[in-house]
Order: structure tokens, then C-alpha cells, then sequence
């Protein structure tokens, strides 16, 4: 499947390009990167599972809005998530997200920035550039 | 894509973008560089945000660029832009999702000779007293009513506890605390976040540096801010930690839809506002003085434990141990101020984002001692090279809204620094030239290794030279406390 990122020059913070076949595959890529680029490794156990809802007025304030909650989640309860399912319906999207207590973390991103946010849809996939603030 | 025929030389350390380079700007850009450093400039987006941020609407003179600008999201770092106020914009992206975030500077009349044996132990202290790193909370947990006396009281809710001076809040801009905060305007996310970090530096570029007075420029000014050749001093760079992260996110996201419901169009979704004089406007600057006040006891609430660490380490070693306040200023803020528009006074919303304020002489913001001289301003460099103390001068009040450089400003992307530069090379590196360091995270160190920056002494010639600011002294690291 063509899912995958990868980290670009940003001078002042993180940027990466990210991109999946579809709408709910882009986001869990796009928090996969962001788990990956904070070096965050989780403990083995125990599991930890979590459920939200949100909605949004567009494909990329929904996006935002999805992995605003993750860092929300990184910094109140030390969670990050390694299995993600996400169902998204218009501009809805209902999150299922297994994963655990933060072990280690290298780097703290402290939010996800608008700055030129645009999801592309390309022939074969969605591909979309974040900028996170660092 | 920008060329060198775009700008206008003014002088050898200004110059100009016209409006008439790009549809929709409405105002000129101001850059304050060298000519080389211009080009470097060049090199990232930084000038091409700066445009960007040239079409709000509402903006009154240039929107001005430091010699220390590179590339952010929405505003570049190193950028000032100004707005009438009640009936312009303001904007969170123009401020930043680390809302106060500034610096402290302490100094004192400890020999750096006499305190040389116990750098070491020092740095230990600052770093168990002052927590730091990715996810490290408080020792403080605030109860919610609590968090919102902070938010309204800024540094002097510290002062409350017994952890501020009078003299700490005198030497703080606004006296550490902005009036008009609303924390009913600040989210239970937000509040969730900012009740366990009050007290804490965080991570990324922030720092806690023991520095010493290398060389006086301005032996008066010095001596007024009680700062002596060879002294020991102290620095510290955080803003308002998860609380400011929250409340700009929460605001950016709410204002994609007020820039509709106000018809107001954007070359960036980052840059989204609200009409000042609108209630969504009024709720973000409330919230946004809110974070400002947090950042504010922050910095208070790490001097002073700071200072425990100073005493735990070197009562009885060295004469004299304590560490008394230079000034605290903020470099991510939007504030009211009354600025002198083609001759006229007007109240306008300065953006400062990655910029200082620095009121020159008479300026009645400042407290007495500084009245005649000017507004401190502090220049962190990076971990290895000078850090800076100016003085805001009579040109930042014609120039710049009263306002200078941050820092050295980044040139390498973090990515570049980490390929280029080894976290625990640069540790030894640093400790061969004397410097103790003190890191949460190697990588993290690396990415803000020296070589990731500009010359801050070059980037602080330029502010001088172009009359926004003057020299009063130079800092060298002795030690270093990175989350």
C-alpha cells in the first residue's frame, strides 16, 4: 500500500510530508509520523485503549483537530498509540486507538500549525504537508 | 520567488519591499540586515511569510523584520507587525503557540574565579530545582481557582507566595502582569494543561545559562542593571508551557471559521484573526494575556527557585550569593501600545513574534532606573557563543514599534543539525571549552547546537548600527540546563 512520510527542511520547527490512500489512512500516518519524529517509545504493557469523536468544517481542520487530541493525550496522560482505527464520514470522524504510558520521549512538539496546511488529492492517494511547532 | 531587485537599499543595514512586489500587500516591508545576510536570509521562506503577513488587513506602517528572522509558521520568526487598534486584526499565529515566551536575566557580584569550583555543582542544582525536559511537570499543582489568580495576576501571585521581589516585578515588562486577562476565556483543555506545569522550563530551545560578564560597552547603563565585568549571571528562556500551546491552538482552530463569517481572505491559514473590536477578537486577547501572566509567574516562580539552588550551592562560599533581577521581557506577544504615527499618537496592537520590545530613553512603561537610558533588552545566543544586553534606543520608537532582535536566529533546519551534529560530541565539545552542560535529550541538544544558528554578535551589530538598539554588555556561557 503507498502510505508513508517523510521529514523536510523546515529552519525554525518539524515538517513533514505525509501520505496514504485515503482520508482516515492520512491521518493515522501523519500521527504515526509524529509519534516517530518525538522519539516516543512505548511501555509493553499494559494497553491502553481510548475512543473520541470530533468534527470539523473542513478535511484539514479535522486533521488538525486529530492530532491536537494525541498531543493532548501525550501530555496529560503520558499516552501514545501504536494501533489506530479511524472512520471517517463527511466531516466527522469516530477514533479507536490502542497503545500505552509513554516510556521515553526525545522531543516535545508543542502544537500542529495551519501553515499552508492543504490535503492534496493526487491520482493514487491523499498527500498533505504539516508544520509542527517545536 | 524572490530576487535581490525586489528591495530597496535604505541604508547599508536596511531595507525595503515594496507593496507593489505581490497582489494584496497592503503595507511595505521593513528588513533590518547586512547585505550578506540578506541573501542568507534568502535561503528560506522566512521573507516570503513576511509578505504574507503584508496583506492583513488593518496593519498600519511597515511590517518589520529583525536581522535574526527565519522561517516559521504563518509570521516568520524575527517579525513585527503592528495594527490599529480597536478596528484592526490580531492574530494567534502572529504570536505564537508559546504565548510570553521570553527571557529573565539575573546578575550579581559573584567573581566568576570564586565560583568556578562549584560550577558544576551549581549546574546540578539548577537542573534538580528547575524541572526540565519532555513531560517533566511542576513540583506545583495548582488548584483551578489558583491557576486563574495566576492568570490574572501574572508575577505578582508569585510575589504572594514569598517567591518575587518588589524589585523582580519592577524590572519586568508590565511589571509581570498584563492587565485585561480573561481566563473565562481560556479553555478546561488548556487549563488542564497549565495546572501542573506552572513552575517548569520545558523543552525545545528553552534554558536555564550561567553566564559572566565578559566585556561592558556601556559602563553607566551596566552599573544601573548591576552588572560587573567578570560577575556571574543568570538566564533563563521559557513562556507559558502547555497552557499558551493550548490557547493558540484552540484559537487558531476557532478563527478558521471567523475569517469567513468577517470576509476576511488569507495567502495562509495560519495567519487567521479576528477584528479586535469583534467578540472573538476581545475572548483571544483576553486568553492571550491569561497565558501571558502564566508566563510571566513562570519565569518569577524559576527565578526563585533558581536562587535556592545559587544558595544551596555557594552560601558561605562566596560573599555575596544573591542573584538580583536585570529584567524579564517577552519575545511572543501581542500588546496595546501608543506608537507615534506620521506625527500623530495612536494606540495600535503590536505583534511581536520571535521580537523584543525595546522602548528607548523616557519611555514611561519603564521603570525609573532605566527611564533615562532605555529599555534592557535581552539577546540569548546559542549554547557555545555570547549572549547580549542592550538597550532599546530612540530609533526602535521611529523604526520598529519599539522593538529589537531575540536571539541569533536559527540557519540550520533542526534535520540538518542532527545529520550534521552528534548530541553527546557536542556535549564533550562544549565541557573541553568549560561549559557544564545539562541535557534532557541529546538529540534535542544537537538540534540546537551553535552551528544551527546565525552570529549573534553580527546580528546585534546590525541592531545597533541601524539605531534600534545600543551595546551595554557581552555574556559567555559557563553553564548550560536544556530541557
Amino acid at each position: 500500500m503507498d502510505l508513508g512520510y517523510v521529514e523536510l527542511q523546515h529552519t525554525a520547527d518539524w515538517a513533514a510530508c505525509i501520505w496514504a490512500p485515503d482520508f482516515p489512512g492520512l491521518l493515522i500516518q501523519a500521527a504515526r509520523a509524529m509519534f516517530e519524529m518525538s522519539g516516543i517509545r512505548l511501555v509493553k504493557a499494559p494497553k491502553v485503549e481510548r475512543d473520541f469523536e470530533l468534527e470539523a468544517t473542513d478535511d484539514e481542520s479535522l486533521l488538525v483537530a486529530f492530532l491536537s487530541e494525541l498531543l493532548f493525550l501525550q501530555e496529560t496522560e503520558a499516552l501514545a498509540f501504536d494501533e489506530m482505527s479511524i472512520h471517517a464520514r463527511g466531516l466527522k470522524l469516530q477514533a479507536h486507538l490502542t497503545g500505552g504510558k509513554i516510556e521515553s520521549q526525545a522531543k516535545e512538539i508543542k502544537a500542529v500549525t495551519y501553515h499552508n496546511l492543504q490535503i492534496l488529492r493526487l491520482r493514487a492517494r491523499l498527500e498533505v504537508t504539516i508544520v509542527f511547532d517545536v | 520567488m524572490l530576487t535581490a531587485k525586489d528591495f530597496q537599499k535604505i541604508s547599508n543595514y536596511e531595507w525595503e519591499i515594496p507593496p507593489r512586489i505581490r497582489e494584496g500587500m497592503r503595507v511595505p516591508i521593513r528588513i533590518f540586515a547586512t547585505h550578506q545576510l540578506l541573501h542568507a536570509v534568502l535561503k528560506d521562506q522566512s521573507l516570503e511569510q513576511a509578505i504574507n503577513v503584508a496583506t492583513l488587513p488593518g496593519l498600519v506602517g511597515d511590517v518589520v523584520v529583525m536581522p535574526d528572522v527565519h522561517q516559521g509558521y504563518g509570521f516568520p520568526i524575527g517579525g513585527v507587525a503592528a495594527t490599529a487598534y480597536p478596528e484592526g486584526i490580531i492574530s494567534p499565529g502572529g504570536i505564537g503557540y508559546d504565548i510570553n515566551c521570553g527571557v529573565r536575566l539575573l546578575g550579581s557580584s559573584i567573581l566568576a574565579k570564586h565560583a568556578a569550583p562549584h560550577l558544576n555543582s551549581l549546574a546540578s542544582a539548577l537542573d534538580h530545582y528547575c524541572p526540565s525536559g519532555v513531560g517533566k511537570e511542576s513540583l506545583l499543582k495548582l488548584q483551578h481557582s489558583e491557576l486563574d489568580e495566576v492568570c490574572d495576576q501574572g508575577a505578582r501571585w508569585a510575589m504572594k507566595k514569598g517567591w518575587a521581589s518588589e524589585q523582580d516585578l519592577r524590572r519586568t515588562e508590565d511589571g509581570g502582569c498584563l492587565k485585561g486577562a480573561s481566563p473565562v476565556k481560556v479553555s478546561a483543555r488548556a487549563k488542564e494543561r497549565g495546572r501542573i506545569q506552572l513552575g517548569s522550563l520545558g523543552s525545545g530551545n528553552h534554558f536555564i545559562e550561567v553566564g559572566v560578564v565578559e566585556q561592558i560597552f556601556d559602563q553607566e547603563a551596566a552599573q544601573k542593571m548591576g552588572l560587573h565585568v567578570d560577575c556571574l549571571t543568570l538566564m533563563i528562556h521559557c513562556g507559558s508551557r502547555g497552557f499558551g500551546h493550548q490557547i493558540c491552538t484552540d484559537y487558531v482552530q476557532e478563527f478558521q471559521s471567523v475569517v469567513r463569517r468577517y470576509g476576511i481572505s488569507l495567502p495562509d491559514r495560519e495567519l487567521v484573526c479576528a477584528p479586535l473590536n469583534s467578540p472573538e477578537g476581545a475572548a483571544y486577547l483576553g486568553a492571550m494575556r491569561a497565558a501571558a501572566n502564566y508566563a510571566f509567574a513562570n519565569r518569577q516562580i524559576l527565578a526563585h527557585q533558581a536562587r535556592k539552588a545559587v544558595e544551596e550551592v555557594l552560601a558561605g562560599k562566596v560573599e555575596n550569593w544573591y542573584f538580583h533581577q536585570v529584567y524579564d521581557v517577552a519575545h511572543n506577544i501581542a500588546k496595546i501600545e501608543t506608537h507615534t504615527i506620521k506625527g500623530r499618537p495612536q494606540k495600535l496592537c503590536v505583534h511581536r513574534k520571535g521580537a523584543t520590545r525595546a522602548f528607548g530613553p523616557k519611555s514611561p512603561e519603564l521603570p525609573p532606573e532605566y527611564q533615562a537610558s532605555g529599555q534592557p533588552v535581552l539577546v540569548p545566543g546559542s549554547m557555545g557563543t555570547s549572549s547580549w544586553v542592550l538597550m532599546g534606543a530612540a530609533g526602535s520608537m521611529q523604526k520598529s514599534f519599539g522593538s529589537s532582535c531575540h536571539g541569533a536566529g536559527r540557519m540550520l533546519s533542526r534535520s540538518q543539525a542532527k545529520k550534521q551534529i552528534r548530541g553527546d560530541q557536542l556535549r564533550s565539545e562544549l565541557e573541553r571549552k568549560g561549559i557544564h552542560i545539562r541535557a534532557g535529550s541529546l538529540p534535542g541538544l544537537a538540534e540546537e547546537a551553535p552551528q544551527a544558528y546565525k552570529d549573534v554578535d553580527e546580528v546585534v551589530e546590525i541592531v545597533c548600527e541601524a539605531g534600534i538598539a545600543h551595546k551595554v554588555v557581552r555574556l559567555k556561557p559557563l553553564a548550560v540546563i536544556k530541557g
